[in-house]
Order: C-alpha cells, then sequence, then structure tokens
C-alpha cells in the first residue's frame, strides 16, 4: 500500500514570494495579493486563467474568503486547508491532484501567515474548547528533547552536540545572508549562537526559527501544458503526505531520536520518484529546521546521512551551500523565517529558482533533482510531508 | 465505638523562612503556585484512603477550609472525583471558621455512629497580610481522616467530647476582604482562656478520664496568648502538650489541628488518650482512645517525614507572586484557555481519577484511555486501569522558559510508568537543578492554573518524597 504517485504529470510554471519577516505595515491580505501578483506574473497569466486556488494558513483567516476577498477572485472555488506547520505544502500538494484529476487545467496553490499581529512571543494557537489536560508544553520544549536523546543514544558528548546546532544554525544564517527575501539577512557569529538566551533544554533563541509574516504562491498545470506558460517549467516527481498515529506520546519505545512520520513519508516519495539512494541522487533540499536538533535528526529520516552520522556529515559541511548536499540553501526556517502556512510554498520557492537557475549568490551548480521537507507537530506526534522536484 | 478509622496529613514541599519575611524564626510552609486546599485536601485523603480496612466503604465525603478554591461550587466533589469514590457519596463543604475542622471531625464521627464511614478533609491556604502575624505564623497544610462506627475498627475511638460556642468579634474577614482581622489578643485571650478551660473540663467528664490520663494534648486556636493561662488550671503538664509545628509548618488553619492530631497518631500507642481542643469563635474539645489496630493504620507518610521533605529558600516576592498579593509582569504569552464544561465532564475519569485503560486484547495501557489502542488498534476493547499510583520514572525531559507558569521555567518530562504507559506531563516540586533521566516520580493531584474564575486541575508529577 503507498500512493501511487504522480510522477513527471504535473509542472509549477510560475511562483511568487513575499519577504518575510515583521511586516509592521502589509495584512495578510496585502502579503497574499503580493505573492499571487508576483506568481501570476512568473507564469505570464491573467487571473481569467486560474480555475481553482488552494489556501493555506493556520490561523491568519478561515474559508477561501480569505483569498478570493482581497484579490478579488471571480466566483471560483477557492478551498482553505490546514495541517499544522505543513499547510503550505498541504496547498501544493492538494492543488497538483486536482490538475492531475483533469478537474481543472491551471490552478494555484497559496500560503500565507501572519504571526506578527499577535504581540506574543512564538507561536500561539487557538485550540477547541478542551478539558484543561493537555501538557502545555511549547514547541522548542518539544523539539528540545531530540537533542539530549540523540546525543546520549550515539554517545555525542553535549558540548559536541552544541557544537553540531550551533553549526546548523550557522549554515543556515550564511545562506540566509545570500537571500533578500529572508527575514534575517547576516551571518551570526559562532560565539552569539552557543551564547543565546535559553529557551528550552539546550535551545537558545538562535536555534529556533524566526516568528515572521508572508506569503508564497506557485502556478501549477499539467506537464503536457508547462510549456504554454514558461520555458523553464519544473516538475513534480514525488508528494507524499503522512499524519501519524501519535505513538512516541503514548509508547515507551519511542526514543525521541527520530520522527517515524517523516521516514514513511520519505520513504513513499522516493518510490514515487524513482529514487534509491536519496543520499546521492537529491541533489539539494529544503528541509523543516524549525529548531537546529530537527533539522539534524531529518538528515537521517530522509537518508542523506546514516543513523548516527547526521552529525558529523553537518560539522563536515556535507549540508552547507558549497557542500555535496545542500540543505537550506535560502536559510531555511531558521533564517528566512517561519510564517507557517507559507513556508512550504517558500521551500518549493527555493527549488524554483536553483532548478532555474535563478538562486544568484546561492546557486547550486547544476542541480538535478530537489527535495522539500514539511512537518507539523512535535517529536512523536506529526505530520510529515516530503516532495521530489526536478526538470 | 465510633472513632477515626484511617488519617493522612499532607504539607506542602515549599517553606518560606521567617527571616525572609523578617518576622522571626523557623518556617512557615507555602502551598505551591500550583496548589489550593482542594489539592492539598486530595493529597491528604489519598494518604488516608490508601490501604482501608474491610467493610470500611466511604459514602459522605466532607471538605473543611476557611479558603476553598471556590466559594461556589462543591469543592469536596473535586475531592470525590480525584480520589475516585463513589459518585452515591453525600457531600459537603464546611467552613466559616478556622474551628471548622475539628468540627467536621466531630461531626463525621456523628455521621459514622449513624452507620456512615465518612472521609473528612480539613485543608488550608493561609495568606496573611504581608508584615502581618497571620502571614509569618500561618502554614498551609491538608489532614484526612476516615470515620467509621459499627462493623469498622477503628485506630482511636473518641470516648468523650464537649463544645462551647461564643459570640465574639477574634479573627473576621468578610466578603472582598483579602486578608483576615483579628481583634487585640489580649482581648482574645481574656475572652477565650476560661472557655477553654470549662469546655476542656465538660470534656474530660464525658471521656470519665482525668488530665493526668492524657498522654497527648492538642491545642490549636487562632490566638497563641489563650494557651499561657490553661495549662495549670486544666492540670495539664507542660510535657503533655505535643508540638504546634509553629516553627516549621505555621498555623494551617482549619487543617491544623488535624495535622498535629495525625502527628501525635503517628507516635501513638494503644491505649494512648489523646484529647485535641481547638479555640476559635468557642472552643471544641474531643478525647481520642488509640486502639491496637494503630500499627496497621498508619499512613505512608508520617508529619514529620512530609515536614522533612522540602525545599526553604522560597523567596518572599516569589511567595507573594504565588498567592496574587504582587501584581507581577505576566510571560509574552497568551492567557490560559478556561477549560471547558463538557469536555471536563466527558474526561472526568482521566482528569480527576487519573485512570488509564488497558487493552484487553494486547494489554497495552493508554494514557490518557483511548478508544483505539495505540499499539493494537482493537477498538473499544479496554479495561481502567489506575494510575494514581503507578510507580513511573523520567524518561526524558525538557525546562520550558517560554511555557506559561507563574514558576518559570516549567519542567515537561517524557514520563514511563512502570505498569506500561507513557505521558508527556509537568514536574512540580522539583528544582530545575537537580533533575535526571531514570529519577523515580509519583503523581499529584494539581491545580494547574485559574482562567475565568475556573479552577484547571489535573495531575503532575513529582520526584518521591
Amino acid at each position: 500500500m503507498a500512493s501511487k504517485g504522480i510522477c513527471d504529470r504535473v509542472a509549477i510554471v510560475g511562483m511568487g514570494c513575499t519577504k518575510f519577516g515583521e511586516h509592521w505595515n502589509r495584512s495578510a491580505s496585502d502579503l497574499l495579493v503580493d505573492a499571487v501578483q508576483e506568481a501570476y506574473g512568473s507564469a505570464g497569466i491573467e487571473p481569467d486563467n486560474v480555475d481553482a486556488y488552494w489556501l493555506g494558513t493556520t490561523g491568519s483567516g478561515i474559508s477561501g474568503l480569505t483569498l478570493s476577498e482581497p484579490l478579488k477572485i471571480q466566483y471560483k472555488p477557492v478551498t482553505r486547508l490546514e495541517n499544522m506547520c505543513a499547510t503550505g505544502s498541504e496547498a501544493i500538494r492538494n492543488a497538483a491532484y486536482a490538475v492531475a484529476s483533469g478537474a481543472y487545467d491551471l490552478v494555484m496553490a497559496v500560503g500565507v501567515e501572519k504571526l506578527k499581529d499577535s504581540g506574543f512571543s512564538g507561536l500561539t494557537g487557538s485550540a477547541p474548547p478542551g478539558d484543561g489536560t493537555e501538557s502545555g508544553m511549547t514547541a522548542p520544549a518539544n523539539f528540545s528533547l531530540l537533542a539530549p536523546a540523540y546525543a546520549e543514544k550515539y554517545g555525542v558528548d553535549l558540548e559536541t552536540m552544541r557544537d553540531v546546532l550551533t553549526k546548523i544554525a550557522y549554515k543556515n544564517h550564511y545562506n540566509g545572508a545570500r537571500n533578500e527575501k529572508a527575514q534575517f539577512q547576516r551571518e551570526v557569529p559562532i560565539e552569539k549562537i552557543n551564547a543565546s538566551p535559553k529557551v528550552a533544554g539546550m535551545l537558545g533563541i538562535m536555534d529556533c526559527s524566526g516568528v515572521s509574516d508572508g506569503s508564497a504562491a506557485a502556478v501549477i498545470c499539467r506537464a503536457e501544458d508547462a510549456h504554454k506558460y514558461n520555458d523553464n517549467p519544473i516538475f513534480i516527481k514525488a508528494l507524499s503526505f503522512v499524519a501519524g498515529p501519535s505513538e512516541g506520546a503514548k509508547r515507551q519505545d519511542y526514543d525521541f531520536t527520530t520522527f517515524p512520520e517523516v521516514v514513511e513519508s520519505a520513504r513513499d516519495a522516493y518510490v514515487q520518484a524513482g529514487i534509491e539512494d536519496p543520499r546521492e541522487q537529491i541533489s539539494m533540499a529544503e528541509v523543516h529546521d524549525c529548531f537546529t536538533p530537527t533539522e539534524l535528526v531529518l538528515m537521517e529520516d530522509l537518508g542523506f546521512s546514516p543513523r548516527g552520522q547526521a552529525w558529523k556529515d553537518t560539522m563536515d559541511g556535507r549540508f552547507d551551500l558549497d557542500g555535496d548536499q545542500p540543505v537550506n540553501p535560502d536559510g531555511g526556517l531558521k533564517s528566512f523565517g517561519h510564517p507557517i502556512g507559507a513556508s512550504g510554498l517558500r521551500m518549493m520557492y527555493e527549488m524554483w529558482l536553483q532548478l532555474r537557475g535563478e538562486a544568484g549568490e546561492r546557486q547550486i551548480a547544476d542541480p538535478k533533482v530537489g527535495l522539500t521537507h514539511n512537518l507539523g507537530g512535535a517529536p512523536g506526534r506529526c505530520v510529515s510531508f516530503v516532495s521530489v522536484v526536478g526538470l | 465505638m465510633s472513632g477515626i478509622v484511617r488519617y493522612g496529613s499532607y504539607v506542602p514541599f515549599n517553606r518560606i523562612q521567617r527571616s525572609a519575611i523578617g518576622a522571626g524564626r523557623g518556617e512557615r510552609a507555602a502551598a505551591s503556585y500550583d496548589e489550593d486546599s482542594a489539592s492539598m485536601a486530595v493529597e491528604a485523603s489519598r494518604e488516608a484512603l490508601r490501604e482501608l480496612p474491610e467493610g470500611a466503604a466511604v459514602d459522605t465525603v466532607a471538605f473543611a477550609s476557611t479558603s476553598a478554591p471556590y466559594s461556589e461550587k462543591l469543592n469536596a466533589a473535586t475531592l470525590q472525583a480525584a480520589t475516585n469514590l463513589p459518585k452515591s457519596v453525600t457531600a459537603l463543604d464546611l467552613g466559616g471558621s478556622t474551628r471548622s475542622g475539628l468540627s467536621a471531625l466531630l461531626a463525621g464521627i456523628d455521621m459514622a455512629s449513624a452507620g456512615r464511614t465518612v472521609l473528612v478533609a480539613a485543608s488550608d491556604v493561609v495568606v496573611g497580610a504581608p508584615s502581618g502575624p497571620r502571614e509569618s505564623g500561618g502554614g498551609d497544610a491538608a489532614a484526612a481522616f476516615v470515620l467509621g462506627g459499627n462493623g469498622t475498627e477503628p485506630i482511636a475511638r473518641l470516648i468523650g467530647r464537649a463544645s462551647c460556642t461564643e459570640e465574639v468579634l477574634d479573627v473576621w474577614k468578610s466578603p472582598g476582604m483579602p486578608f483576615a482581622k483579628q481583634w487585640e489578643e489580649r482581648f482574645g485571650a481574656d475572652v477565650y482562656t476560661p472557655l477553654l478551660v470549662e469546655t476542656f473540663g465538660r470534656a474530660l467528664a464525658d471521656a470519665g478520664v482525668s488530665a493526668s490520663d492524657l498522654s497527648r494534648v492538642v491545642l490549636d486556636g487562632t490566638n497563641a496568648r489563650v494557651f499561657r493561662g490553661f495549662p495549670r488550671p486544666a492540670g495539664i503538664a507542660p510535657e503533655q502538650i505535643l508540638d504546634g509545628l509553629a516553627g516549621t509548618v505555621g498555623r494551617a488553619g482549619s487543617a491544623h489541628a488535624g495535622l498535629v492530631l495525625a502527628s501525635a497518631l503517628d507516635g501513638a500507642s494503644a491505649g494512648d488518650r489523646i484529647a485535641v481542643a481547638v479555640v476559635a469563635d468557642g472552643v471544641d474539645v474531643a478525647v481520642f482512645e488509640v486502639t491496637d489496630a494503630i500499627d496497621a493504620g498508619r499512613p505512608k507518610h508520617s508529619v514529620a517525614s512530609w515536614v522533612e521533605s522540602k525545599r526553604n529558600d522560597l523567596a518572599y516576592t516569589t511567595y507573594l507572586k504565588w498567592r496574587e498579593v504582587l501584581p507581577f509582569e505576566p510571560p509574552r504569552r497568551p492567557d490560559p484557555d478556561r477549560p471547558a464544561a463538557p469536555p471536563m465532564q466527558r474526561a472526568e475519569r482521566w482528569k480527576f481519577g487519573f485512570l488509564g485503560s488497558r487493552c484487553n486484547r494486547c494489554g497495552n495501557t493508554n494514557l490518557p484511555p483511548q478508544r483505539v489502542c495505540v499499539v493494537c488498534q482493537a477498538v473499544d476493547d479496554s479495561t481502567v486501569e489506575p494510575y494514581a499510583d503507578g510507580e513511573c520514572r523520567i524518561s526524558t525531559y525538557t525546562l520550558d522558559r517560554l511555557a506559561y507558569s507563574l514558576q518559570p521555567p516549567v519542567i515537561g518530562a517524557v514520563v514511563d510508568f512502570d505498569k506500561g504507559g507513557r505521558m508527556l506531563c509537568q514536574l512540580t516540586d522539583v528544582d530545575p537543578d537537580n533533575v535526571g533521566i531514570g529519577d523515580e516520580l509519583e503523581m499529584t493531584f494539581r491545580r494547574l492554573y485559574t482562567a475565568g474564575g475556573v479552577h484547571n486541575y489535573f495531575w503532575k508529577a513529582r520526584p518521591k518524597r
């Protein structure tokens, strides 16, 4: 049992992405207008050409009206969806399947989040009325459990572990410093990362992704139509999504050094795309580095590093911009920022730029196959998305 | 003859040194930010209910306090739910005076004589006006007693009693007043001391014993000056009077007489006679005779063991913040949501009773109880599994400096139970610098927070005390 996949049957023919950051002077509606207009222009289309829209946002609006109203979309289907931090990727997946089915010819996937209007630190969300028995732990606390567990399992002393986490933050800021749309466009010295105020467990502020506002959009059609809109389309090789049964939060055999949901979604995606050796065949990846230890664990769950080796690969520079397998070349959640509903589309936007040779200073030499990975939830209790895209 | 079948006590982990308040020697017990009189009553009651003798099935629950978490909504119902007592119990709240603890005990014995089996829990969080004697002299604690009549074997029988009620302005607190006030103590002493001597004498006469027959005398009241003139006319020798825990706990309001009585029972032998007197708005005196059953009836924790298990470096400002006396800068996080009534009702056995489920097909345990087993996916095929007394330990943990709490950082732990089952829960009564993977824990009933006037009770784990 697995998804059959739509390898090479669907293409992305245009994309838009706002700068991510603290947009005090721009509403969610403003950000949507900016990203969607850019995507229209990128694909060389008019609003009339688009048959249907998928809008991902976790909390910046409800219903398709969140998009149709600011854009004045003329009586067309707009689906609003949510799947925690993987929301943006879900917009892509559902939009892609809609054109693959033949129900529509040209669709748009859009993501947006306006986080900085809340006045609070970190993420906030409104849960349904509850019985008050939830743990109340924050996202950094949940993900901080990964670091000591990984260190213990693989015999990495905590000082080295700190160096590994710092290296991940340093790398992603290095990349973001070369990205004019990133929230944080400065390199951050190692000492500053090491000394950042503690948030949870081993994690300091500089181990956490940026809380930001932003929007991104993609224009999607069937592969056979792709060149009608764009001379350099990119093609979807695999789209995989997994919601776990929340075993890790309930079973004592879960050890916080892996995301079973990621392992399964990657396996499924690689089957769809015909990838047998992800370490060699994936040229580059945008992964869900919500916190630095998440990226470390993902390198193993995605098969980029053997179990217990990702920390060495990280320190050896394998995942650096000029390494063998660059990870988060655009700065990742860490440096580009993490407006939840937009992040999955932002990851795809970097694939769009890199595969088309438009990444400027960040351009990776001759990439063939890219991967995006988007996660929502917490270790032991999460959803995971993996896409593979290429030329 | 009716009497005490089982007893239990509870003294919170935190103490504040009186020198930190600028008020004398010793220290007082301070309920943590996540405790109140109801949660502490649950802790004391769990002690008393742990090993009930055969034939003792509690059918009545009484909660006595002058600091009840709800002024309207039955606090005894929280106690019933958290101790998994049957819903068929009669439940009542008492209060209005710190004498209510001993009054409830006596009323419970009367009910026991009428054939009931009664859990009486007295508990108080005593908050005095800053710099006042009630702040430094008060303490927070709870005591619980199971009272039974014929068919149960008491560890201490009530052999005599007497009461006196006096309309007098001694300690008072009207609705809306943040702190209780007290009239000049010299006045109270002059009114109360003769009443105590007279009532004490009647109780001894009722018991048919003389003062010298008493092995222990427990004296408690709103006004310590009352007792200065008491021993000589009552014929009591100083060595008969039990330490009132003033230096270690402080006077714990309506719970105090019960707490000191519990410490007397901790050290009692069969045949001992113990008199308990509380002086507040009058006098109640009870005389007990300890039976042969005492050795089998002691709780897991003695009062002394609770007193010994402590952290006593609580800062005065932290204490004032916990008691909501001192306003403070809140964390830059949303206020927690008020828990909703229907979900709480549906989850009552989990939220209050801490009951999980065990899959009938594969034996796996699920916390919280699941309709579909997380291991074998069997549907609606499980039995109830109690967890409140489950042995458990830290699988891993983290310090959460971002989460909303009156005492950051929140320590979140992945807790694994020896009998199976895992949950992510907060640790409490723990030093963040002294916690480690593998540490043994025990569960404790707490008030996580209050939102919209609704107290959100649930369980946390603490290092073993």
